[in-house]
């Protein structure tokens, strides 16, 4: 897939990884595994940026004697999924109109 | 490798860095390993998870903008003395026209780059143009019913052709050269900025 178009895409991902309840770096990733790969060296830098942009809030607790960090969503970030959310009906007709020839030629 | 090879490896790569900023990667790279093996993987293969050391740090590096690691690199670690601003100052014709002597080269670098590419795309063309010229003049010599020049007209214009498919080639392996090469140049031009602030 395009870098740039996924790029975008990951950041929504990640935010809705956290949406339901606050979660950490790995679990993060097992959820998204299912639907798509991500490196560990993307999510750092996509939860740097998301941080950045104030749609989460980071904090640090305890975990097993060691240290873990809790990435929680914020009323910013719940905002930037229903921007996507708005923004992909668009993309998805601009989809069926891109796609409307194969169907026809069928 | 093992968990502290592989955290020291980045260490050691991202140094000149600002501190915080490898700290914090570090950290997050061990959170992950050490989630991973509460997972029940070994130590090793968690670290294989997250990739070679050699590729974690290529991938950081080109996500850090070249403007931010010169803004790092040039900003000073304490205020100037006075006596300091005046030595930079009275120093400048030296080290401003080596900084821009600097800058030229790698600009220089780029345009040797795409120059030599530009050439390459111009020989196809030549050659693309070329084949189509001699063709028409090959129609010309039939029209004056002169057989044997256009036979001959023919013959070249298809070489042409044939030259010209096979430069296209060539053209697009230099154009991928050519971008991995200047990716490299970047790449390269970024751990000058990063090594230059260890050595100070």
């Amino acid at each position: 897939m395009d870098i740039q178009l996924k790029r975008g895409l990951l950041d929504v991902c990640v935010l809705a990884a956290i949406k339901s309840q606050e979660s950490y770096g790995y679990q993060i990733i097992k959820d998204m595994k299912p639907y798509t790969e991500m490196s560990e060296s993307t999510l750092y830098t996509i939860l740097k940026r998301l941080e950045n942009a104030e749609m989460l809030t980071v904090r640090t607790a305890e975990h097993g004697g060691r240290l873990r960090k809790y990435y929680k969503i914020t009323e910013q970030g719940l905002k930037r999924i229903e921007e996507f959310k708005e923004d992909w009906k668009e993309i998805i007709s601009i989809y069926k109109f891109v796609t409307k020839e194969d169907e026809n030629n069928e | 490798m093992n968990k502290s090879e592989f955290l020291s490896s980045i260490q050691s790569g991202l140094r000149g860095l600002p501190k915080e900023d490898i700290e914090e990667r570090l950290s997050f790279y061990s959170e992950m390993i050490d989630d991973q093996i509460e997972e029940g993987l070994s130590e090793e293969e968690a670290v294989a998870e997250i990739g070679t050391a050699d590729g974690v740090l290529s991938q950081i590096l080109s996500e850090i903008p070249l403007s931010r690691l010169v803004k790092e690199s040039v900003k000073p670690k304490r205020a100037l003395k006075a006596w300091e601003i005046v030595l930079l100052v009275l120093t400048s014709p030296v080290w401003v026209s080596l900084l821009i002597a600097a800058f030229v080269i790698i600009i220089s670098a780029y345009i040797v780059i795409w120059s030599l590419l530009i050439s390459v795309w111009s020989i196809e063309l030549v050659f693309s143009l070329g084949s189509v010229y001699i063709a028409a003049n090959a129609v010309v010599f039939i029209s004056q019913s002169r057989f044997w020049q256009c036979m001959a007209y023919f013959g070249a214009s298809i070489a042409f052709v044939g030259i010209a498919i096979l430069m296209f080639f060539v053209c697009k392996k230099a154009f991928k050269g050519a971008i991995v090469l200047t990716k490299k140049i970047t790449e390269s031009t970024k751990l000058i900025f990063i090594r230059k602030r260890v050595a100070k």
